[in-house]
């Protein structure tokens, strides 16, 4: 017997071929016509999957899947929800090889620097190739999440026509396709619960697809379409709120006027998380005009925490929000132009709000506001109105100041400000000890303190000291490599770091490289970085989703050198316009990510793997 | 990326030539071996761009220009880590290579310093903006400027805001939305009137914004992919009463009136909103507002 154990404690279950998922457990495979009694092999098998069928999350998964051989399989049966952070990392045939009995997939594609137009936009990360696979593999396929993904309107097609059971599709950030993909998605999915487009770039065929939800009642939980741009029937989407009783989420696109949205909003009082579209009327509404009572229709949604949308906001209809400002925890101002006046009597009320996102149009006065209210606030973001390097400065290191000294259990913070002082975010690394994301856009380059003109290395130094949960970092302004020695000597958990316009020599690099173990994220344009700098990191790369550098200074020779030491790394050298072959030795941009497969084969002409 | 060879090619691109670095700039730096070439504002134009980090001094100390200065006393350096003036450079006509000082030879041959100081005082133009720079995506920035000016126009009475993007001034740079509805169609849209100079051009440009939409309007089944060839017709005759729809807009002043019957430049400064009628509607409409609106150049279009 215990010669047995050994065994399979190793090698268990090799007689047991991929279809064993399909036999009955229990039973002795090899042995003769006789129901014998189970194998020890068995019973741990049979232990295992019931065990596995608890571990949720997939660190513990993969950490299980290494004890053993039989660890090895019974994870891969039993896993449910698959998360591939980088699509190319690994290959669609050999993930639906290995897990066979998925429901949820979440597949991340392009690099998040692709966003802001620094490498042309067909470099790749096409869903098709995915969607076939599952599409033979995974019938049972349920949720789907897709991030920075080209999905075209025949993958999403082939979705909903190969998942009978799909319930949830979440795209963030994707392109590729239109208003024909989204009729496909909402006319074939019948048990569609989750359609959430965020931040898509979706192409406006002027196809109503939200005619295209079948007649009946929806089991629809959340829809979220703030981002398409397109025109919608109004009174279809009426009515597919009315027949919609289970629905919780709704986002509605700008060209929802606030007269539509009451009458939506009416059908719906069991909301909790409302996009509120364009909040304001279709047409000037003259004095005296009978108008919907708005305030009625929001003091009705006594579940409603979350309120975005103010697209095109009247600030006179701002007032309508009162009712449900105290039962806020996450309000989205971020397309409000509004000041501070304007902003203060909303946010009075918000005693329980936890995330926030606003414009600088509120100025730091408006923060200050949002400081002494909101002691629970745990995310704030602060966008620009005007996203130039030396445009006006409505916020400044006075309002992260002053939240930093009102908001003293904040973990994420993303501000986009012109004027910063070394002084105010180290206060904030003090008074704000919870910080996981910190996130400083001083949009002027090589800004130093406004204050003091040094750089603003000890602000930055002062946030990985102190903040001992960071894991996300973003730094701008006025670097020297002082800084990148603050981040590598104290930023052990950083998994993320951004940098840009920042840094003296290949030793802030290496700083960074040789310092932050758990780095898996990091992307740098336009520092001082080179071959030098790039090599120190040889040691960590394997570890690292992805490695982005642009316009620093690498030679296709260092990165050619990275490649050929590293075989698992896939090492992409990018022009940052769609010129055909690259010039001697000139590239925008260097990616470089591991994978199982190898290079590519969908990689365009602008992108040559070394 | 080594952009060495391209030095001397001080035509502004988007692409920074960095440089490795000295050390701390307050600490003296006259040991320094690396000299590098900042470029600013000629007299002292730019300097209040510069925000409150402004240099005058040091980097003189450092270099090889100290003598050959002719841009003028006043300089926006930043004395930073050997780092050009790149905070504000986007506020200067020149851009700011900087000079690897291994290239010595090639980055101070007379010939890049007299490009240097020409391109200096050249004037201020708008900022010469790098891509992807400040990191916020397109739909954030094109969003903000509409919104901002809808506040503009229609809280005209409001107290006054500290709203940054409210201002008249700068909104010709950023465009100049009007509402515009049409008959028939239930949601109105905006159009840029900064982006045309002329109603011929406008007619047109409503046109193609309305015509899909009237389309759509008139085949109402659902989940039909339109398809652009069938069912549409351009709407034309706006301007002269002759089409199905005439174009009308709203002024300052609440009155409607027939689009054409002012020169351009007045009607661009005068509208508040525009309207897409029905011709046949226009006569129990309008017609009063049209005889007080005699306009004094008739032929102007």
């Amino acid at each position: 017997m215990s010669e047995d154990r050994a065994e399979m404690s190793e090698d268990g279950g090799e007689s047991s071929s991929p279809s064993s998922a399909t036999k009955p457990r229990g039973c002795d495979v090899s042995g003769g016509g006789d129901y014998l009694s189970p194998s020890a092999d068995q019973v741990l098998d049979n232990v295992l999957d019931n065990v596995l069928l608890f571990l949720t999350s997939r660190r513990d998964r993969n950490a299980a899947s290494l004890v053993s051989k039989s660890w090895w399989r019974a994870e891969a049966l039993t896993r449910e929800e698959l998360f591939i952070g980088n699509c190319y990392a690994v290959s669609p045939r050999r993930v639906t090889e290995r897990f066979r009995r998925v429901r949820a997939v979440t597949l991340k594609g392009k690099p998040r620097f692709a966003d802001f137009n620094l490498m042309p936009p067909n470099w790749g990360a096409h869903f098709a190739p995915w969607v076939a696979a599952m599409g033979h593999r995974y019938r049972a396929l349920e949720k789907l999440c897709l991030k920075r993904m080209r999905v075209k309107d025949e993958d999403l097609e082939l979705l909903a026509r190969s998942f009978p059971c799909f319930k949830e599709l979440v795209l963030v950030c994707c392109d590729g396709f239109g208003t024909s993909g989204l009729a496909m998605v909402a006319s074939k999915c019948r048990q569609l619960r989750v359609l959430d487009l965020t931040e898509d770039d979706v192409i406006d065929d002027e196809v109503d697809w939200i005619s295209c939800f079948p007649e009946g009642e929806t089991s629809l939980e959340s829809l979220i379409f703030d981002c398409v741009d397109c025109l919608i029937d109004f009174e279809a989407l009426e009515q597919l709120v009315t027949r919609s009783p289970s629905l919780k989420k709704l986002r509605l696109n700008r060209y929802v006027n606030i007269g539509q949205l009451y009458r939506l909003m009416i059908q719906a009082p069991q909301l909790t998380h409302l996009g509120t579209g364009s909040f304001s009327p279709s047409e000037i509404v003259a004095q005296g005009d009978q108008e919907p009572d708005y305030v009625s229709a929001f003091a009705a949604c006594r579940s409603l925490v979350c309120l975005s949308g103010f697209r095109e906001i009247t600030s006179d209809y701002l007032p309508a929000i009162y009712p449900v400002c105290a039962n806020l925890t996450s309000l989205n101002f971020s397309y409000a132009n509004i000041s501070a006046e304007q902003l203060i009597p909303v946010i009075r009320h918000c005693h329980k709000l936890q995330i926030l996102w606003v414009l600088d149009s509120v100025c730091d006065e408006g923060l200050h506001a949002v400081a002494a209210t909101c002691k629970d606030l745990r995310e704030l973001r602060v966008f620009p109105v005007d996203a130039r390097e030396d445009g006006e400065a409505p916020v400044s290191d006075v309002g992260l100041l002053a939240i930093s000294e009102g908001c003293s259990k904040l973990q994420s913070i993303l501000y986009f400000c012109q004027r910063m002082t070394n002084a105010a975010v180290i206060a904030m690394s003090k008074n704000c000890p919870d910080i996981v994301v910190f996130r400083l856009c001083i949009m002027g380059r090589h800004q130093p303190d406004h204050i003091t003109d040094e750089p603003m290395d000890e602000g930055f130094g002062a946030i990985v000291k102190n903040c001992k949960k960071l894991t996300r970092l973003a730094v701008s302004g006025l670097l020297t490599d002082r800084a990148f020695s603050y981040i590598g000597q104290y930023g052990k958990l950083v998994r993320t770091l951004s940098v840009a316009f920042a840094g003296n020599s290949d030793m802030g690099l290496k700083y960074v490289l040789e310092g932050c173990p758990r780095l898996q994220k990091l992307e740098i344009r336009d520092s001082p970085f080179g071959d030098s700098a790039l090599h120190s990191g040889l040691h960590h790369y394997y570890n690292m989703r992805f490695l982005w550098m642009s316009s620093c200074k690498l030679t296709r020779q260092g990165c050619k050198e990275i490649a050929q030491r590293l075989p698992r790394l896939v090492v992409e050298v990018i022009n940052g316009s769609e010129e055909d072959e690259m010039e001697d030795d000139f590239f925008d941009v260097l990616y470089m990510y591991r994978s199982l497969e190898g290079p590519r084969a969908d990689a365009p002409r602008f992108v040559t793997i070394l | 990326m080594e952009g060495c060879s391209k030095l001397l090619d001080l035509i502004p691109k988007d692409r920074e030539w960095l440089l490795r670095r000295d050390k701390q700039r307050s600490h003296g730096c006259s040991e320094e071996k690396n000299l590098e070439l900042r470029l600013g504002p000629p007299g002292g134009g730019g300097d209040e761009d510069i925000g409150s980090g402004e240099r005058e001094d040091s980097m003189l100390s450092l270099g090889y220009f100290s003598n050959n200065n002719t841009c003028g006393a006043k300089r926006g350096f930043k004395d930073t880590v050997g780092l050009p003036a790149m905070a504000k450079e986007s506020s200067q006509p020149c851009c700011n290579k900087v000079v690897d000082p291994s290239e010595k030879k090639k980055a101070f041959s007379p010939a890049s310093a007299d490009t240097a100081v020409l391109n200096s005082s050249q004037k201020k133009t708008a900022p010469a903006s790098v891509v992807g720079w400040p990191p916020i995506r397109s739909f954030r920035k094109n969003l903000a400027s509409s919104s901002s000016f809808k506040q503009a126009l229609e809280s005209q009475n409001a107290v006054p805001s500290k709203v940054s993007g409210e201002k008249p001034v700068e909104s010709c740079q950023k465009g100049f939305f009007v509402k515009i509805n049409m008959d028939g169609v239930p949601i109105g849209r905006k159009v840029d009137l900064a982006a045309y100079d002329s109603y011929e051009k406008l007619s047109i440009a409503v046109d193609e914004l309305f015509r899909d939409l009237l389309a759509a309007q008139r085949d109402t089944s659902a989940g039909v992919i339109q398809n652009k060839q069938k069912g549409e017709r351009a709407i034309t005759g706006l301007l002269d009463g002759n089409g199905e729809y005439t174009l009308v807009y709203e002024d300052n002043e609440g009155d409607r009136v027939l689009v054409g019957d002012v020169p351009w430049h007045m009607f661009v400064s005068t509208v508040k909103r525009l309207r897409v009628l029905k011709s046949s509607e226009l006569h129990s409409l309008c017609l009063e507002s049209k005889q007080e609106k005699i306009p004094l150049h008739a032929d102007y279009k």
